[in-house]
């Protein structure tokens, strides 16, 4: 049995312990808002974090998280960062395809919860290893200026 | 927004009541007739596009696929502004597929060559217009008074003496209202949705994770397959052994299907584990020879020799022969993967009488065909949910339904319900690539320096050769896909022969984001900066005298070069370039402001793009796709090519099939030209002229024409 707390919740799992966090997320948990894209490390779309980290679930083995605290996309709304994030990438309208949006959203509340104002060269420290196909970019760059933005003053616009 | 929510329409007419708390717009219009396969869409069936609740929701079936290009906001649009609805009560459900959903061009349904706006820009306004009506006719009818004094407003219908009923209100009368003949549309100066920034409808689902993409696609009891693809294209079982594949804990079952070996699991994990420990000796068939070396050889040989036709104007070798400078030079773009996002799967449960496929394609009626080929089912036996697509750039408009017809298999053979996932390395090497293209071209200048030949030989694989798309776009052995771009060359040079060689090779190609232009653009737009230099003249002016009969080129050529400040000073080590082309209906100019390292790498810091895509919808939508367009065009200059050898594929995932990353990125500038001209398509356009762009910049900055692509830092090295 392998324990994992994941948004606040309490699993007890009988999985092999080298399965990658990202598939007991959505084939025993059934949260599909983290994605596969690439399976080792290269893309960022099956970011999650870990005790705050953000890591990438598709080859971080479950038993590695045995008894951490495991947020995901469908849990970052109870954190400021994460709210901000996710209100600013809509009124930079960033999706596109927004496939990997959920991991650029959890790379981006990641970076802010421990940086609350990145400056570019930060942001591109951060987030230069979430890979986007339909070239977001740009808006994801001036959303992370904005939720930093909205954090500032206390979360309003 | 809740959601993108996908039923069948026999289950809507059945339960349309009860799913949307309300009536049905227009449920009295029979659809059965127009059910039957392979019928040609109706005129304007109202109720098959627009639905209001009492609730006040209006929903919206959108028939075109969601990939990221913004379908699912910019035809809403058309709809909402004709029905003169509350933008902020529309929702937008996927069509299921049905004749009545089919492309108004094309005769089925898909997604595909930058075509939905304009392809629906009347019909969807007509339904919007009609529907509107309906409520008005509708609500005069509950007051007793003259239609005439009753206009429609924000999803209220108001009477001139000051009355007023919501659609909620109206919807289940309205639904008994005739459906009006002889409709009016709106005076475009009246659009208060059309032609205004909106912002997308899905951001919301698509940033908490809510967005159901086809990956996320859950049926009850269903296993989960992954499929060991042969080594090389065409390649089959010599012999399997499975034993140590089924000793995996929660490996169920592993059959053959014509595609490969494919292990179902409990879940992704087993399955891959069980697929990697599969024992298969393959018969890798005639394509296990081929490599990219030796198709560049080939193609270079070809291009020495004539080929088939596609444009013919005086006398090329005369011309040729009288010409005061003479230019002779060969490009070149490698094979290139799509790469979406989301790894290519499908979900199917395969039952005796129906067939169920949850899936994010482009291309609904083909897949439904094949879906129904494979189970021995009819079509209308066959439902395919469109869920939102990770990525499409073509690799989801398969003429050959690979990823739909493999789960098919799958589930014919399992006898269970069974989603099929594509590992990365699966989708990086399953083909349909954009063809690999050789391009041979000979020019030549006057004694004043202004072009008077141009012979283009372009060699690469036809990508409709051999599917049912090829009646359609070949003509007298010329695929128009293989030569959109450099047939219709728009520059003054009298005397001009472009002809094509189609090798049949055995790697399975596509179209890839901007198709036939993706290569022909950067060929032609670095070949006439290759003729302004030779002629020494500045590469904006030089185009502008050519280009005199076309107007809207020269738009979008002087806008950008207007707003990008051409011919002011750069900070140094800094350089422009230019190009200029039209695609699917839509002119682009690009400015790139670019800066080479000594080592060679290649920096793009800025990109100037102005657009003339006629009357447009969504300018957000506009914006975001010609951002997305240089991103997308720049990940081909400088980073990607999928190369063989041995009939292998060598590159597998990213770390190398290299694309573009956020700290590449340049600031992109994006100015629209405002006219009334016929919509063309806004989301391949952008695509084309930021390699030209881009090189003809690094050509300044270095001495070095690049003329095949990706660009190779080790080539650009300069002091």
């Amino acid at each position: 049995m392998i324990h994992i707390e994941v948004n606040g919740k309490r699993h007890d799992l009988d999985v092999s312990p080298d399965m990658p966090l990202l598939w007991v997320i959505r084939d025993y948990l059934k949260l599909s808002g983290t994605k596969f894209g690439c399976g080792m490390a290269q893309c960022g779309a099956c970011t999650v974090h870990v005790d705050g980290e953000p890591t990438r679930s598709c080859v971080t083995p479950v038993s590695s998280v045995s008894g951490k605290k495991i947020t995901t996309i469908e849990g970052l709304d109870a954190s400021g960062a994460g709210r901000a994030v996710q209100e600013a990438w809509t009124a930079e309208d960033v999706p596109q395809c927004g496939y990997c949006q959920s991991g650029q959203v959890m790379q981006a509340a990641a970076l802010l919860a421990q940086n609350p104002q990145p400056t570019d060269a930060d942001i591109d420290a951060s987030l230069s290893g979430n890979l986007c196909r339909c070239g977001t970019y740009q808006r994801i760059r001036k959303a992370v200026h904005r939720a930093a933005g909205m954090m500032a003053k206390g979360g309003k616009r | 927004m809740k959601g993108i929510i996908n039923i069948s329409r026999r289950d809507f007419l059945k339960t349309g009541a009860a799913i949307s708390g309300g009536l049905i717009l227009g449920l009295h219009l029979n659809l059965p007739e127009s059910l039957a396969a392979g019928q040609q869409a109706a005129a304007l069936v109202p109720n098959a596009f627009v639905r209001i609740g009492t609730d006040d929701m209006v929903t919206i079936i959108v028939n075109h696929s969601e990939m990221g290009q913004g379908v699912y906001t910019s035809l809403p649009m058309l709809v909402a502004e004709e029905l003169e609805a509350d933008w902020k009560k529309i929702r937008v459900e996927a069509a299921p597929v049905d004749p009545v959903y089919n492309h108004t061009a094309f005769g089925m349904q898909m997604t595909g060559g930058s075509t939905s706006v304009w392809s629906e820009y009347d019909r969807l306004r007509k339904v919007g217009a009609a529907a509107r009506e309906m409520l008005i006719a509708a609500a005069a009818e509950t007051w007793k008074v003259n239609r005439k004094g009753c206009r429609a407003e924000k999803g209220v219908v108001i009477h001139k003496s000051g009355k007023r009923l919501r659609y909620g209100q109206l919807a289940e009368k309205a639904a008994a209202m005739p459906v009006p003949s002889d409709i009016k549309l709106k005076d475009p100066q009246k659009y208060r949705i059309v032609g205004r920034p909106t912002l997308r409808i899905d951001s919301r689902e698509k940033v908490n994770g809510k967005a159901i993409f086809g990956l996320d696609a859950s049926v009850s009891g269903m296993l989960t397959a992954v499929v060991a693809h042969p080594p090389v294209f065409g390649g089959k079982v010599k012999s399997l052994h499975a034993e140590k594949a089924r000793a995996v804990a929660g490996v169920k079952d592993i059959v053959q299907v014509p595609s490969g070996v494919a292990v179902l699991a409990t879940g992704f994990w087993p399955a891959l584990t069980g697929r990697d420990a599969l024992e298969i000796v393959w018969d890798e068939g005639p394509n296990a020879k081929l490599s990219t070396s030796g198709l560049r050889e080939q193609y270079a040989a070809l291009a020495m020799t004539p080929g088939a036709v596609a444009r013919k104007e005086g006398s090329v070798d005369t011309a040729l022969a009288k010409a005061a400078k003479r230019l002779r030079v060969e490009y070149e773009v490698p094979y290139l993967a799509h790469a979406t996002m989301e790894p290519l799967n499908c979900t199917v449960d395969l039952r005796p009488d129906s067939c169920e496929i949850w899936v994010g394609t482009q291309f609904q009626t083909v897949d439904r065909n094949a879906a129904a080929a494979i189970s021995g089912l009819k079509p209308e036996q066959v439902r395919i949910h469109t869920l939102f697509l990770g990525g499409g750039f073509g690799r989801r408009a398969n003429p050959a339904s690979d990823f739909v017809s493999e789960a098919v298999h799958v589930a014919k053979a399992a006898k269970a319900p069974v989603k099929v996932i594509w590992t990365r390395e699966n989708d990086m090497r399953g083909g349909y690539y954009r063809p690999l293209w050789y391009d041979r071209i000979e020019a030549g200048l006057d004694e004043k320096g202004g072009p008077v030949v141009w012979k283009h030989t372009i060699v690469g694989q036809s990508i409709v050769a051999g599917t049912p798309f090829e009646k359609a776009l070949a003509k007298n052995g010329i695929d128009n896909t293989s030569v959109e771009g450099a047939a219709d060359l728009p520059y003054a040079i009298p005397n001009i022969l472009v002809d094509l060689h189609s090798p049949s090779v055995g790697v399975p190609v596509l179209w890839w984001r901007s198709v036939g232009h993706s290569h022909t653009a950067f060929v032609v737009e670095s070949l006439i900066d290759e003729l302004a230099h030779e002629a020494k003249k500045d590469p904006y002016e030089f185009r502008r005298g050519l280009l005199a009969k076309h107007s809207r080129h020269l738009g979008v050529l002087k806008l950008a070069a207007g707003k990008a400040g051409w011919g002011t000073p750069m900070p140094e080590g800094r350089a422009r370039g230019i190009a200029v082309h039209e695609s699917f209906g839509s002119y682009v100019a690009e400015v790139a402001e670019v800066s080479v390292s000594p080592a060679g790498e290649v920096r793009v810091h800025r990109v100037v793009c102005a657009v003339d895509c006629g009357e447009f919808v969504n300018p957000a939508t506009i914006r975001a796709q010609m951002e997305s367009a240089v991103s997308f065009g720049l990940s081909a200059v400088l980073h990607s090519e999928i190369t063989l050898e041995g009939g292998r594929v060598r590159q597998s995932n990213f770390h190398d099939y290299k694309v573009l990353r956020l700290n590449e990125m340049p600031e992109v500038e994006v100015h629209i030209v405002h006219n009334s001209e016929k919509p063309g398509g806004i989301g391949e356009p952008g695509v084309p002229p930021i390699a030209p762009a881009v090189c003809n910049a690094i050509f300044l900055l270095t001495g070095k024409r690049v003329r095949r692509l990706p660009v190779r830092p080790e080539d650009l090295r300069h002091a």
